[in-house]
């Protein structure tokens, strides 16, 4: 099996997909915590709920694309609400407090999406015009996972565009590096927290009505993807576009070739390698601070 | 232009600044001299609103100053701290257009991005560099260019020439003997006293956070009292 070229190439795109998947989840929360210091464990929870809605949406007015457009926007929606109602007034408050009440957050959406959507897993079909398989470098590959593959990209590039090349992206640069003098230089730190809040929310968004067609749609999805968001984070670095990127490729290439070659040890094996990221680089790949 | 009245602050339980009171005169350099942990950055820091003030009032035109830095900044003081805080991910290009492009130049006599790198050329070579990459002479010129940039009507500067070779604390001063002949109002804290009372028209000195003397930068010169008595020197 593995001296098939074959072989390589589709695990190599399985790798890749579900890094995607994990980018546009680590990036909205790597970017919060950097500008920010905020810790919102939550994250995960919109994530499920973007992929509730996209999914509700794609049953009901019959399309993923509308689907895939609405989710972001709501989940966004949602940043909003928990952002004035909740976020605004935990700035202040210690990590411990933002950890324990965003932690609580995820169990009050868990229930939310349990009390609108009931305790079943939902299935989400694959569009019509992504069904099938393309035939790529020797192998037939589902053409919607491509697609994903095509979509983490998209964002990534427009991510790092905006982010490298643009005057709001060297505002949130400098508001990463240091917020206070950022403020001193007249940047309204805490707006320019909101807006990334939210683009961070609509991403989570994103990647739930990504998700959808690929896995069933179930409460506790945001819980699952919590864990494997974080570790991305703390492998790729606090803050930075690169270190999101950087850890969720590691850890998609980890997961899924630690699966097929050496199935025993694939669930140690990313917990072994972050154990090693944090003793030889305890700030992770790619640190938004130096 | 800037007035503090028996301001009170600190941080968190440590109260630092127990009723301090100057004034900064328009067109007009005022030196705030004093020993270490005097409570000469946290009167900035308080100015700026990086530290609450927790007591009596900052008036900036004799109106109360705003509370939060960006407003502060948006008011028209520019500060240029201890620790130059340049951004480390942004190039000392975007260091400075963050400043420019949020006070956009009013009429003649606004600082321009060309007009900062006339006052300081260096910077014009290194425009590509990461804010990291520089000496901290370099560190300390983008943290002035950056700050005049924002067009300031008032610019406080934090230990200016701390840690810099002699020869960059002379072009440091030239330029800010520039900016004050061209009618700048500064305030600037320093340990220097020879730099401090050279450039400065007003002295203000500080002591366990009051202010113990005021006079003119040649009174304080004169004084061998004093200066033995409130700076050790």
């Amino acid at each position: 099996m593995t001296h098939d070229a074959g072989f390589w190439v589709l695990q190599a795109l399985n790798a890749l997909q579900l890094s995607m998947l994990l980018f546009l989840l680590s990036v909205g929360l790597t970017v919060i915590f950097g500008l920010m210091h905020f810790v919102n464990l939550a994250h995960g929870a919109l994530y499920a709920l973007g992929a509730y809605v996209a999914a509700s949406v794609a049953g009901a007015w019959g399309g993923f694309w509308v689907g895939l457009i609405v989710a972001p926007i709501a989940v966004a929606a949602m940043g909003v609400v928990l952002y004035g109602g909740l976020i605004r007034r935990m700035r202040r408050s210690g990590p411990m407090a933002q950890v324990l009440v965003t932690f609580g957050l995820i169990f009050a959406l868990l229930d939310l999406t349990r009390i609108i959507w009931g305790d079943v897993a939902l299935a989400s079909d694959v569009p019509a015009l992504l069904e099938g398989q393309v035939r790529l470098l020797g192998v037939d590959y589902p053409a919607y996972r491509l697609f994903v593959i095509g979509l983490g990209l998209a964002v990534l590039a427009v991510l790092a565009f905006v982010l490298g090349r643009t005057q709001i992206g060297a505002m949130i640069r400098a508001g990463v590096d240091n917020d206070a003098m950022a403020a001193c230089l007249g940047i309204d730190v805490e707006r320019l927290f909101f807006v990334v809040f939210c683009v961070g929310c609509a991403l989570a968004g994103l990647a739930g009505a990504v998700a959808a067609p690929l896995l069933s749609v179930t409460p506790d999805m945001g819980l699952q993807i919590l864990i494997p968001v974080l570790i991305v984070i703390v492998i790729g670095g606090l803050g930075s576009l690169k270190g999101a990127i950087a850890g969720a490729l590691i850890y998609g290439v980890v997961q899924t070739f630690g699966a097929v070659l050496a199935p025993q040890l694939s669930s140690v094996l990313i917990y072994a390698l972050l154990a090693l990221v944090l003793v030889t680089r305890p700030t992770g790949l790619f640190p938004a601070k130096g | 232009m800037l007035d503090l009245l028996d301001v009170r602050s600190g941080y968190g339980e440590t109260q630092v600044l127990h009723g301090l009171s100057l004034a900064a005169r328009p067109g007009r350099v005022l030196a705030v001299l004093g020993r270490n942990g005097a409570g000469k950055s946290t009167t900035l820091k308080t100015i700026m609103g990086l530290l609450p003030c927790r007591g009596g009032e900052i008036r900036l035109d004799g109106v109360p100053i705003a509370k939060r830095p960006f407003d502060v900044a948006r008011d028209g003081i520019a500060y240029v701290p201890e620790t130059r805080d340049i951004f480390p991910s942004l190039t000392v290009r975007e260091n400075l257009e963050l400043a420019a492009r949020r006070f956009a130049a009013k009429g003649a006599g606004s600082w321009t991005l060309e007009r900062v790198l006339e006052l300081f050329p260096r910077l014009g070579e290194r425009m590509d560099n990461g804010g990291t990459q520089l000496s901290g002479g370099e560190q300390q010129m983008l943290a002035i260019a950056r700050a005049l940039l924002m067009n300031p009507r008032l610019l406080i500067l934090d230990e200016p020439t701390e840690g810099l070779a002699p020869i960059i604390v002379k072009l440091i001063h030239d330029k800010l003997q520039e900016l004050k002949r061209a009618g700048l109002t500064m305030v600037v804290v320093e340990q220097n006293f020879g730099f401090a009372t050279s450039l400065a028209d007003d002295v203000a000195v500080v002591s366990k956070g009051q202010v113990v003397w005021t006079g003119s930068a040649s009174e304080i010169r004169a004084d061998v009292e004093a200066q033995h008595r409130w700076l050790g020197v």
